[in-house]
């Protein structure tokens, strides 16, 4: 138990210094702290690129960039924001929070995850350097013929930065799969896993079938492009819109990689905040895991314009996918729906979520009908959606879960008051920014324009936009003030400060390497609730019929014993004293400060119950 | 205790696919982990022979009009007959293992490995030959490019998978396999196995449905 009281009692052997630690660990939440902080510094970089692009284009006329360094500059926003920013953010947060979830001591593979992580940077650098050989300004879809015969060598250093950051998803995605399916806390099954984790195991079932098939497309047009190859070049045979099938078969489902996990840290602290557990737990899972199977079907979207796709096919599907993701729009309504809502950042940020995402949510569905796709193609109206989707949808999210999981990772809570300033600059800055741009593409302006004409009638609403972005970026500096004066002051947080219901919330923050001495027992998707509440407020309808043959309960007197055999002596259902070894872990109390009342109120025997001991593994 | 110490680390030891590590059953996580590369690698796969059946379906002459050189017999046959056989041999290789035949393991993974090498002597030498005698490069129209890039990534992957065998090879004559501890092994031979589809795949497709 030394390690829940005291976790650092020697953080680093002698001779090695903290530098050569975080260089070399492979401890996951050095890995996901790295992830984060590398994500949020290309959040900054890739800031920059849009207040350049906002900047020019709030009024008519070139003034600060020009058209040259302007396509380089679109093109490498959002190749920074998708690749270098949301993605690696999002697996920093999974690196951090899913094996914790799970009840496992690490990832599955702790060194491919660190070789994981690497590859961001290097890859990052890689398309960073682009703009020293002439950039890469051929959007981020990199669109054939243009990127064929772009002359840039900069083209090449984004292609294969693209191929470094694809393989490290990769990987990540086979570590969370393998993390998932084989090291989950024994009674755990798969429809108790949190929210978060499950939303993680599908996108990362997204990243593993489409990530490959754009290292493929990468491929192809480097070779095109540098050794003479016929893929996309119609002179040669080939067939540029081929490109475009490649690269949204990966582009589609990317677009779910991009928001699933947001759903996931949304359904985490809706039911938290709102003193309820999750509305539909399994209509949630089935919405979540169909809306990654629909992923794959509704690529050529896209591509409706091109005149070469089954335009009724891939818009019905299209429509489809508005089901699931409603499902999950009821689910969090439901849940918020008589809940003791408790207005703290983290919940502002969800519900800032919820209800700006459900306007991407439309505008996309306008989308989807061919005609009017055909009218708004490459206009403002879907720079506007993909924003309300990606900025309102995933970086609220991002911001909702650093608030979270902040007293987690450090021990420190963020400050609520600058929280919230922060919140209402991003809210009404967002708007700002990118309402204006559904009435711009309606208008006719198309994207990817470095300048209008000033009779067009455009620039009040350029204007407009330009003010938001600049209210998104200012509401970054409270954030990282915020974070600046938590990590100077004092990490009293506690364990458990949400009073949530997963296991993060067991162990101590931040957590000891190897994350648990022992494990609550989980009996239900919430078993830190169970643990603090006893049985009484359990949720029935979160535990499967299947609850007699749980992953078998770990014996207080022999933790190393195989699982998934009945163990004789053992009741599963709760509130019933168990093996002799019972009383020996007492830290519940410990465990769970902040708790305080509740914990008081169980049971002594409840408590014991609750709190059986289990070691991380074998001793050798 | 730090990350980097290793004090419980049950995902790294090794087990064989019957044993149970640390209370879970089912597969190897090893091995698991190894089952979703391939799915990946299946995915990239998919992603060139989708782009040749595209390309094939929209090219009215296939294959084009003085490309009549790229024939099933005898060299590529051989070249395919010896890669399925190396699927044979180390897949033996793995059952003398499970048994405990720790020579077994090493006369079948340098059966494997002599085996792959061949295929890839046959792939280079007809390389090659296409390139010097008939001037049919990666640069020679579309057909030229799906050629190269189909066969030389699946030369690729040979190569990754030799090198693969190489490493348990060496582990293995240093007796670091028994009946029990075997994952690398295994996974190494899966991955084998895949490559070796692959390369039928490839075979008919560009060889035989012409």
């Amino acid at each position: 138990m030394a390690t829940t009281t005291a976790p650092h009692a020697r953080a680093y052997p002698s001779g090695r210094t903290w530098v050569y630690e975080w260089l070399t660990t492979t401890d996951h939440k050095k890995i996901g702290v790295l992830y984060m902080t590398t994500a949020f510094s290309f959040f900054l970089l890739g800031g920059l690129m849009a207040l350049g692009i906002r900047t020019e284009l709030a009024v008519p006329g070139l003034q600060f960039i020009q058209p040259e360094l302007y396509n380089q500059l679109f093109s490498m926003h959002a190749i920074t924001m998708i690749f270098l920013f949301v993605m690696p953010m999002f697996v920093g947060l999974g690196n951090y929070i899913v094996p914790i979830q799970v009840g496992a001591a690490d990832m599955a593979f702790p060194r491919i995850n660190a070789l994981s992580y690497w590859m961001i940077p290097m890859g990052g650098l890689l398309i960073m350097g682009a703009f020293l050989f002439g950039g890469s300004p051929i959007g981020w879809t990199m669109y054939a013929p243009l990127s064929v015969v772009e002359p840039a060598r900069g083209v090449d250093m984004l292609l294969m930065g693209l191929v470094l950051l694809g393989t490290s998803s990769i990987l990540g995605a086979i570590n969370f799969m393998a993390t998932i399916f084989k090291m989950r806390a024994p009674g755990m099954t798969l429809m108790r896993m949190p929210m978060f984790v499950w939303v993680t195991l599908v996108t990362s079932v997204l990243l593993l079938f489409s990530l490959p098939v754009l290292t493929s497309g990468l491929i192809m047009l480097f070779i095109d492009r540098n050794y003479g190859g016929g893929f996309f070049d119609p002179a040669l045979g080939g067939n540029p819109v081929l490109w475009q099938h490649v690269f949204w078969f990966f582009g589609h489902p990317e677009v779910y990689i991009l928001i699933l996990p947001a759903f996931g840290i949304v359904s985490e602290i809706v039911p938290v905040f709102s003193r309820k557990p999750l509305f539909g737990y399994k209509a949630f899972v089935l919405a979540t895991a169909s809306i990654g199977a629909l992923g794959f079907t509704v690529w050529a979207h896209h591509m409706f314009t091109t005149g070469a796709v089954f335009l009724p096919f891939f818009s019905f599907f299209t429509f489809l996918i508005a089901v699931p993701t409603g499902i999950k729009f009821f689910n969090w309504l439901a849940t918020m729906w008589g809940g003791q809502l408790r207005f703290d950042t983290p919940l502002l940020y969800a519900v800032g979520f919820i209800s700006l995402f459900l306007i991407g949510g439309l505008d996309g569905a306008f989308l989807a009908v061919v005609p009017f796709d055909f009218m708004v193609q490459d206009t403002y109206w879907v720079v506007s959606h993909i924003h309300y989707v990606l900025v309102a949808g995933s970086v609220f999210a991002i911001f909702a879960a650093l608030y979270y999981w902040f007293p987690k990772i450090t021990g420190g809570k963020l400050n609520e008051r600058l929280g919230k300033v922060q919140f209402w600059l991003l809210f009404i800055g967002t708007n700002l920014a990118f309402f204006p741009q559904h009435l711009l593409g309606l208008d006719g302006m198309i994207r990817r324009i470095a300048d209008y004409a000033p009779n067009a009638g455009w620039t009040e609403l350029n204007f407009l936009s330009t003010i938001g972005a600049f209210m998104i970026a200012a509401s970054i500096l409270p954030f990282m003030w915020n974070v600046f004066i938590t990590l100077r002051g004092p990490r009293d947080a506690g364990d458990d400060p949400w009073d949530a219901n997963t296991l993060e919330w067991a162990t101590t923050s931040p957590p000891p390497a190897y994350n648990f001495d022992a494990l609550p027992p989980v009996r239900s998707e919430r078993p830190l609730f169970d643990l603090k509440h006893g049985t009484v407020a359990a949720h029935p309808a979160s535990v499967p019929a299947a609850a007699g043959q749980t992953h078998g309960e770990l014996r207080e007197d022999a933790p190393e014993e195989r699982l998934g055999q009945p163990v004789e002596g053992h009741e599963d259902s709760s509130g019933e004293t168990r093996g002799p070894g019972a009383e020996v872990s007492a830290q519940a109390p410990d465990a769970t400060p902040a708790a305080g009342s509740d914990a008081a109120d169980l049971p002594e025997a409840a408590r014991q119950d609750a709190q059986k001991p289990r070691k991380p593994g074998e001793p050798e | 205790m730090t990350a980097s110490s290793g004090v419980v680390q049950p995902h790294i030891e090794e087990e064989g696919p019957g044993g149970a590590a640390h209370g879970t059953t089912g597969i190897d996580t090893a091995l698991l982990g190894m089952m979703l590369f391939i799915a990946s690698e299946i995915m990239f796969f998919a992603g060139l022979f989708g782009v040749y059946f595209n390309v094939r379906a929209a090219t009215p002459v296939w294959p084009p009009e003085g490309i009549d050189f790229i024939e099933p017999l005898p060299l590529t046959g051989i070249g395919t007959v010896l890669l399925v056989l190396s699927s044979l041999t180390i897949q033996w290789a793995i059952w003398r293992i499970r048994k405990g035949d720790r020579t077994g393991l090493v006369r079948g993974l340098a059966v494997t490995l002599l085996l792959g090498v061949a295929f890839l002597g046959i792939q280079m030498y007809e390389y090659f030959h296409f390139v010097t005698e008939y001037s049919f490069g990666i640069d020679s129209g579309t057909y030229g490019t799906l050629f190269y890039t189909l066969t030389g990534f699946h030369g690729a992957h040979v190569f990754g998978g030799l090198v693969g065998i190489s490493v348990i090879l060496l582990r293995a004559l240093q007796k670091q396999f028994s009946a029990r501890h075997h994952i690398a092994v295994e996974a190494v031979s899966a991955y084998w196995h895949f490559v070796d589809v692959v390369w039928i795949a490839l075979f008919i497709t560009i060889y035989i449905l012409k």
